[in-house]
């Protein structure tokens, strides 16, 4: 399968800023991948260069084998829902589903107003009037209805409340299912992710620190704990992500493609959380503190 | 039809919890062969989950011989886990049941009762073995 993002040395530099740098990735199309990273690590700057809204400083990403917002054809193939679901708040619900339709050629009017319907949303009622939870469902609606081959959402549920959030959730993973678009969205619930995402990105300090399709990721990551010794001496091939020791005990977590045989060990399974939270600590160790660069 | 449900908490992937519980249904006899699985797009529906990780969890099952996909229409369960014994269910349950009762009535706690019969079970399939 084709990749719906490819990036090469992919790098943007805000005066002597580095919000993203050196990033080569390639994401490949059919899943629902989760970038993941603390604040500033690069996620919205990684999603604004995939949409076209920032231009590289430095590399080459394409998008669904296309330049980002190269022209209308590619723009129609990409959905997009930023941080904050916008809207036009003068506007009504139905004045955006006409406006959905006007701007976007592929536009499915029967699933807009079925969602909308669906949704229980008055038609009438202007956006601004809406609740957080109304708001970025009618976003989605906009950004599914245009049927994009592949949907970018920057932190789409971050401010909703955990019921609002769920039915997000569940209403995308029903699209997924329906029309097999590819999703790409960032978020710093790993709980959310964990049921949703097959695929995980970890960004740190605007660097990528581990991707890869997640069941690979916890095939291949193991948790060692046994009596202390030196992580040094671990055989070729196992990769230490993070070690703690006392003073009789050493924990480890580690990266192998093999099984680890050696009876010293005890070999526990970790789960999607704590393999994330690992690296982000990982990177965190050596790590220069960014602000959060917006737009 | 069953209904799926994922607890978040218990750190067993979700594919599995769903084969558990098609499992768990058909040695209770919820599931019988020619009953539908839900449609993917609905479980992914809803319990906000992948549609992929449905599948995975059909397509495992399958490889048991326990379910068969017929394209466009839906999953179906093909296989059993009973063994032909569901029809003795009734009268063991009935005798655990009395057993339980004893049990209360000599002052076993839940966490006792669940502690002997466990190691008693334990200790009987090790009998078995040997």
């Amino acid at each position: 399968m084709t990749a719906v993002i490819e990036t090469a040395g992919l790098g943007k530099r805000y005066r002597t800023l580095w919000a993203l740098a050196d990033c080569t990735v390639s994401i490949p199309a059919g899943h629902v991948v989760g970038l993941v990273g603390p604040n500033g690590a690069g996620k919205t700057t990684l999603l604004d260069l995939a949409t076209g809204m920032l231009a590289p400083t430095t590399g080459a990403i394409t998008v669904l084998g296309g330049r980002p917002a190269a022209g209308p054809a590619q723009l129609a193939r990409v959905g997009y829902l930023s941080q904050d679901a916008p809207l036009y708040t003068g506007l009504s619900v139905a004045d955006h589903l006409k406006l959905g339709a006007r701007l976007n050629p592929g536009w499915n009017a029967d699933q807009a107003r079925d969602r909308v319907r669906r949704l229980d949303l008055d038609p009438r009622r202007k956006a601004g009037t809406l609740s957080g939870g109304q708001r970025a469902q009618l976003a989605l609606t906009l950004a599914i209805a245009k049927r994009p081959e592949l949907l970018i959402l920057d932190e789409p549920v971050a401010s909703l409340d955990p019921l609002a959030r769920r039915e997000f959730l569940q209403d995308l993973m029903e699209t997924v299912g329906e029309h097999q678009v590819s999703v790409v969205m960032s978020s710093h619930l790993i709980s959310d992710l964990e049921r949703i995402c097959d695929y995980v990105i970890v960004l740190v300090d605007s660097r990528v620190r581990v991707a890869g399709p997640v069941d690979e990721l916890l095939a291949t990551h193991h948790l060692l704990s046994g009596p202390r010794r030196d992580p040094a001496s671990l055989p070729d091939g196992v990769e230490v992500i993070s070690a703690s020791h006392t003073d009789v005990q050493t924990t480890l977590l580690v990266r192998t493609s093999g099984r680890v045989l050696d009876p010293a060990w005890m070999v526990s399974e970790l789960g999607l959380e704590d393999l994330v939270l690992a690296y982000m600590k990982q990177a965190g160790a050596s790590r220069n503190r960014h602000l959060e660069v917006q737009k | 039809m069953i209904e799926f449900h994922l607890d978040a908490r218990s750190g067993v992937a979700p594919y599995m919890q769903l084969i558990h519980q098609v499992r768990h249904g058909l040695r209770l006899g919820l599931l019988r062969e020619g009953d539908q699985l839900p449609k993917v797009k609905d479980v992914a529906a809803g319990l906000a989950i992948n549609p992929n990780t449905v599948l995975k969890a059909y397509r495992e099952l399958e490889y048991e011989g326990l379910v068969a996909a017929r394209p466009g229409i839906g999953t179906f369960v093909t296989g059993t886990l009973d063994g032909g014994s569901l029809a003795a269910h009734v009268p063991l349950r009935r005798d655990l049941q009395r057993w339980l009762g004893r049990a209360r009535r000599a002052g076993l706690d839940d966490e006792s009762i669940e502690a002997l019969f466990i190691s008693t079970f334990r200790s009987a399939s090790e009998e078995d073995i040997a």
